[in-house]
């Protein structure tokens, strides 16, 4: 009996290893998973900016459009507007709203300098006849960096729908993991802004 | 009156649940370290393109590309807070099987379309042999 019993034990049937860890709250995960699949998006355009980005059809090249100052100015601000929102999540930790909020308008900030710098290149690069339809390197061109820049401005609504978010409710569970995802999706678009200023600004310049 | 009992109680849950709903734990340090490795390898690649980089532009290419690969990883680990642990290792797994999507997209499209370039010059495509 008692050997049957041990066959049979809690023990032998239990499907979760004690001292496994099982995260509780798989949002985090799901939400790298969300980014993971936007990494691919990133990596089709990329590809397309690769086979098209020599392509200029007798129009400008990447080397008489592209302007290194602005493209260092913006880094500056995408990578200061990273460490903003690292210095946000900080507060969050020690649960102090206010200085959280500061650094998070901070970041808002920084990337809608971002943005304004990229319109103005854009409408640059339209006004001087150097749009998307112009030739397969500007239509990949956009392609690559408009949807960078439209990720940008779709970070920055959600963090004002979430500012607005904290002031009403506070630091609950539900807006601490909202930040959470918000904060990858920034940092994620910093680390595809490294791709992007590399292989088409730093390498389309080069003879 | 009532908002302060709810952000009292809104405290006292996430000050129980913080570490295992967020598991991420950030350290100023960090973001710090992140931070200037990151400035300095954006610095480095922009003054070497800017100051004319090599003689060989495709060694120039090289290196700039080097730079952000490493980049990328310094991104990863200090501002995404990446390791082999978080989420039961389902994190890295992720990224492993998105890493070997893009290397096949990438190389895989480029190494075709510089081969359909050779591949479909105007004399072969005349050549009654190649047409089916």
């Amino acid at each position: 009996m008692t050997m049957a019993a041990g066959g049979g034990s809690p023990e032998a049937l239990s499907f979760h290893v004690a001292g496994d860890h099982h995260p509780e709250n798989g949002t985090l995960l799901g939400f790298w998973v969300y980014l993971m699949s936007d990494c691919l998006i990133f990596a089709c355009l990329f590809a397309a900016y690769g086979v098209l980005g020599r392509e200029f059809a007798g129009g400008p090249t990447a080397a008489e459009v592209l302007e290194l100052p602005t493209v260092a100015i913006n880094t500056t601000l995408l990578l200061l507007s990273s460490i903003t929102y690292g210095f946000a999540v900080l507060e969050m930790q020690r649960d102090r709203q206010k200085p959280m909020m500061l650094w998070l308008a901070i970041t808002g900030l920084l990337g809608a300098g971002f943005i304004t710098l990229e319109l103005r290149e854009f409408a640059h690069l339209i006004s001087i006849g150097a749009g998307p339809q112009r030739s397969a390197f500007l239509s990949s061109f956009f392609a690559l960096v408009g949807t960078h820049g439209l990720h940008v401005s779709s970070g920055i609504l959600w963090l004002i729908v979430l500012m607005v978010q904290v002031s009403k409710k506070g630091l609950i569970s539900a807006n601490k993991r909202r930040l959470m995802c918000l904060s990858m999706f920034w940092h994620f678009l910093d680390l595809v802004w490294v791709g992007v200023f590399s292989f088409v600004y730093l390498m389309g310049v080069l003879p | 009156m009532s908002a302060h009992t709810e952000s009292e109680h809104g405290h006292g849950e996430t000050a129980e649940h913080a570490h295992d709903d967020l598991g991420i734990h950030a350290t100023l340090k960090g973001y710090l370290t992140g931070f200037v490795l990151a400035a300095i390898l954006t610095i480095i690649p922009f003054w070497l393109v800017m100051s004319g980089g090599f003689e060989k532009s495709s060694t120039t290419a090289l290196v700039v590309l080097a730079f952000a690969a490493v980049q990328i990883v310094v991104h990863m680990i200090y501002f995404l807070h990446m390791n082999t642990k978080s989420e039961g290792g389902w994190n890295m797994l992720a990224l492993v099987f998105t890493i070997v999507l893009v290397v096949i997209t990438l190389s895989g499209s480029i190494w075709i379309m510089y081969h359909l370039n050779s591949n479909m010059m105007p004399s072969q495509m005349q050549d009654p042999a190649n047409l089916p």
